[in-house]
């Protein structure tokens, strides 16, 4: 009976193991809900750098400014350029039509990228860091993970500028191998991945910001059950004395 | 005052009792007097847990109800607006979320026992028919849940889901639509499904849990002994290994129950999509009728039945084939024909035919995960499909010429 | 089935300590299905403060703007309607707005305004939540011979003064309510916002 168990039981974690594999390889992000700095940091790059394009529709200014500690002042003037109210989602300040127009495609809502993406805030971050330059593309850019992504590098002036070592695949398609730093951008590559760490993390936050709560209060939850738990273990254990 | 107050309560149960018809009589028949075999092990948490799942699932499915909403246009955007503007709608949503799948790995777990200790067998084949039908309802339940999110999962599970219905002859394409109530899944798709989630089908599986209960108490659980024991009875006139469910039973299932809620907290505190398992990543991706997700799979607790549906060349039956998988459980108790319950007093075929059986339903499961694009996939899932049908079909056999070894009379301990 | 050596005391212990803990963790439970009740960020937003522009209110004219779901009015008065007020306090149930419920304290005053001619009031009867009729002029109704301006509610006939008081004799027990407002200027009012140096929003 006991072997009997414990094959099952490896043969359950197996499957998962194996289920697990795959995919591109994703650079670690380093991100961490529980760094409020980060957070704001990525909240004001993004309303910089992204909010041009991209909305967060589900996102409230004011659900920013209670959770990663800032005033409704702060949040009015720092990160809300849209004349928005402080209760209202935080909209991209690009009408859809002219996004059609100019990008050529409609830029995506974010608030759930990182749910949605395999490797949530690490895809983001490898994301934002694999763009180089194209001159097939409309736009001029490409990026290495996601391939003919039809935005061009909004971060380029901080990052620089990538230029992509083209090599063959197995069946002999090209692909690109090795991306490589043309010309340096206003920041090191250290702080680049600090500022693609804390977009990340804010990504994150922001298509889920019960995590903060779910996860402060967790410990605590469990812990009480585990508590239960150990009463009614006793309790079972009193009653119990009379079976065996 | 302490006196007071328990006489007061005392008083207070009592004039209720002499009042509610047959109050007393239904408590110690179903617990304060209900003998049920004392030697229980860790497979017999699995019934009440089921029992506790589906409460919380009732309960906090009452509350999204209150903010979601079932259109296309707005299904998605609520499901958002309960996780992030509705004080604590994340966690009810969580709840609901984890105990759909929570439900599942408690019921395989019951299936299990069942089928280990042959709980399926005379004079418990009702309670084992029932609990199959239990089963299906379930499914059909989770399937209309999963929709209601009106993610791109939702949508285009929903749209493989119902096509399985055309490849019936004839009538096929006609039913899909008629299901459907559109030419394709749509708002008014949507909208009955919701109906029939929160209403008609939990109304179904409250009656079908009931009378698996009742059928249940009719003759008395079986136990990991396969011992009948109300076969000896004391000179009270209650069997010797048995003991009442009430108190015995009752704190140790609340010490089960207490275990079992602690696991599902930490899942939903620390990790409630587990990794894309109970929730999916294109599942946070709004429905979009014209962009079918690279990779379709349905969720870990139908992955099994899809990998047989896929295993098989043919629409018609692939349908037929993994229809059958699961009606099959029906003719169990006909197809054992063992002299022995337990597989404790069973011989080696036994215990070598389960143990490949579970082995093949979790590598289908797995296999049901991945895209089915690697040649070695499709092989491997059809004769693991061949080898779950013959599980069945040659259980008259097997079960027969397998050796066995002398029950006692009296259950034991496993220590 | 060995009853004899069972410790009673234990045992009791033991059931009573598991069930308040047990207890203890269901109001737990409760209180997110509790609190879910509350506005949502939703409703908290379309709850806001709202601005209204009086600037060009005429006399006797009201401006009704809407502030968490009800209506709300702003009333220009006329000198000779605050003048009549105080004639009316003997009709009236509450005439100094004693009952601090229906009024910020900056309007509990003579005239339960900021401003004297300007009045703002929740349009919502205190009786049943009907939305009284403005009868402003001072002249006979049908209703009351003497009126002196006012509000008539046509669901069950209560009467309000210019000031917003309940008369005596009608159904509904108290005066109509006084939202908090404040003025960012001499013709914008913010409804929803004290005075700030009455503190934070109601």
């Amino acid at each position: 009976m006991k072997k009997f168990l414990i094959s099952l039981i490896l043969a359950l974690c197996s499957s998962v193991v194996m289920a697990a594999g795959g995919g591109e390889t994703l650079e670690q992000s380093g991100a961490d809900l529980n760094d409020k700095a980060s957070l704001q940091r990525g909240a004001k790059l993004f309303v910089n750098y992204c909010m041009g394009c991209h909305s967060l529709k589900y996102m409230r200014y004011s659900r920013v400014a209670s959770d990663l500690d800032l005033s409704e002042e702060e949040v009015q003037r720092w990160l809300n350029f849209t004349g928005a109210k402080f209760g209202e989602p935080m909209l991209a300040a690009m009408k859809p039509e002219d996004a059609t127009k100019w990008v050529g495609a409609l830029a995506p809502d974010l608030s759930l990228t990182a749910r949605v993406k395999l490797g949530g805030p690490d895809w983001i971050y490898t994301y934002l860091k694999s763009f180089y330059v194209d001159p097939a593309r409309p736009l001029g850019w490409n990026n290495k993970l996601f391939p003919n992504a039809s935005m061009p590098n909004p971060l380029w002036e901080l990052q620089g500028i990538q230029v992509a070592e083209m090599g063959k695949d197995a069946n002999g398609q090209p692909i690109v191998t090795h991306l490589q730093m043309s010309s340096p951008g206003t920041l090191s590559a250290e702080e680049y991945d600090r500022v693609a760490r804390d977009l990340s993390n804010f990504l994150e936050y922001a298509a889920e910001p019960a995590a903060l709560k779910r996860q402060a209060i967790g410990a605590y939850v469990v812990l009480f059950l585990a508590f239960l738990t150990f009463m009614a273990w006793m309790l079972k254990t009193e009653y119990w004395r009379d079976v065996h | 005052m302490n006196g007071f107050v328990s006489r007061q309560i005392d008083n207070a149960y009592s004039w209720v009792n002499e009042r509610a018809p047959g109050a007393t009589a239904w408590w110690n028949r179903h617990a304060g007097q209900y003998y049920a075999p004392k030697n229980f092990n860790f497979w017999y948490y699995f019934g009440s847990l089921a029992m506790l799942v589906f409460v919380n699932q009732i309960l906090t499915g009452i509350w999204l109800t209150m903010n979601y909403k079932p259109t296309a246009a707005e299904a998605f955007d609520s499901v958002e607006y309960i996780m992030r503007d509705v004080e604590w709608g994340w966690l009810i949503r969580y709840m609901h979320s984890t105990g759909a799948s929570m439900f599942f790995v408690v019921v395989y777990l019951h299936m299990f026992r069942g089928l280990i200790y042959g709980s399926y067998k005379k004079p418990r084949e009702l309670i084992w028919t029932l609990g199959v039908v239990i089963f299906l309802v379930l499914m059909a339940e989770a399937f209309l849940g999963y929709v209601l999110p009106w993610g791109q999962m939702s949508y285009w599970g929903a749209q493989v889901i119902t096509s399985l219905f055309g490849a019936i002859p004839v009538i096929g394409d006609p039913l899909v639509e008629f299901i459907r109530g559109d030419y394709l899944i749509s708002d008014a798709t949507l909208n009955r499904f919701f109906a029939l989630h929160v209403i008609a089908l939990p109304f179904v599986l409250a009656g079908l849990i009931y009378m698996h209960l009742m059928a249940l108490h009719e003759v008395g659980s079986n136990n990991p002994d396969g011992v009948e024991i109300k076969k000896v009875k004391g000179p009270d006139g209650n069997p010797k290994d048995g003991i009442r469910f009430h108190p015995y039973y009752t704190v140790k299932d609340l010490f089960g129950a207490s275990f079992f809620i602690m696991i599902a907290a930490f899942i939903i505190f620390f990790g409630p999509t587990m990794g894309g398992w109970f929730l999916e990543h294109d599942n946070f991706t709004a429905a979009n009728p014209l962009v079918t997700p690279a990779h379709i799979k349905p969720v870990w607790y139908f992955t099994p039945y899809y990998a047989m549906l896929r295993a098989v060349p043919d629409k018609l039956l692939g349908v037929i084939i993994m229809g059958a998988a699961t009606l099959i459980f029906f003719a169990l108790p006909w197809l054992d024909r063992s002299e022995v319950k337990s597989i404790r007093y069973r011989g080696p075929i036994t215990k070598v035919m389960i143990t490949l059986f579970v082995l093949a339903f979790l590598v289908l499961g797995w296999l049901g995960t991945r895209s089915g694009a690697e040649a070695w996939e499709k092989p491997l899932a059809f004769w693991l499909t061949v080898y779950y049908f013959a599980f069945f079909f040659t259980m008259p056999i097997w079960s027969k010429i397998d050796k066995t070894k002398k029950v006692p009379d009296r259950v034991t301990y496993e220590h | 089935m060995a009853e004899q050596g069972v410790d009673k005391g234990r045992r009791r212990f033991l059931t009573v300590s598991t069930a308040i803990v047990g207890g203890v963790g269901g109001v737990f439970a409760a209180v997110p299905f509790v609190k879910s009740w509350t506005p949502s960020a939703k409703a908290q937003m379309a709850g806001a403060p709202v601005l209204a522009d009086i600037s060009k209110l005429e006399m006797n004219q009201r401006l009704t703007t809407q502030w968490r779901g009800k209506p709300i009015w702003i009333i220009k008065r006329p000198q000779e309607a605050l003048d009549a007020l105080k004639s009316l306090n003997d009709r009236l149930r509450d005439p100094d707005s004693a009952n601090l419920e229906q009024q910020p304290a900056y309007a509990q005053n003579a005239y339960r305004s900021i401003r004297p001619e300007i009045l703002v009031l929740e349009g919502v009867c205190t009786h049943l939540g009907c939305a009284p009729m403005h009868y402003p002029q001072m002249v006979p109704q049908g209703f009351d011979a003497e009126w002196k301006g006012g509000f008539y509610c046509p669901c069950h006939q209560s009467r309000f003064d210019s000031a917003g008081r309940v008369y005596q004799g009608v159904p509904a027990p108290t005066n109509l309510r006084v939202p908090p407002y404040h003025f960012l200027s001499d013709d914008l009012i913010e409804i929803g916002v004290n005075p700030p140096e009455q503190g934070a929003a109601a």
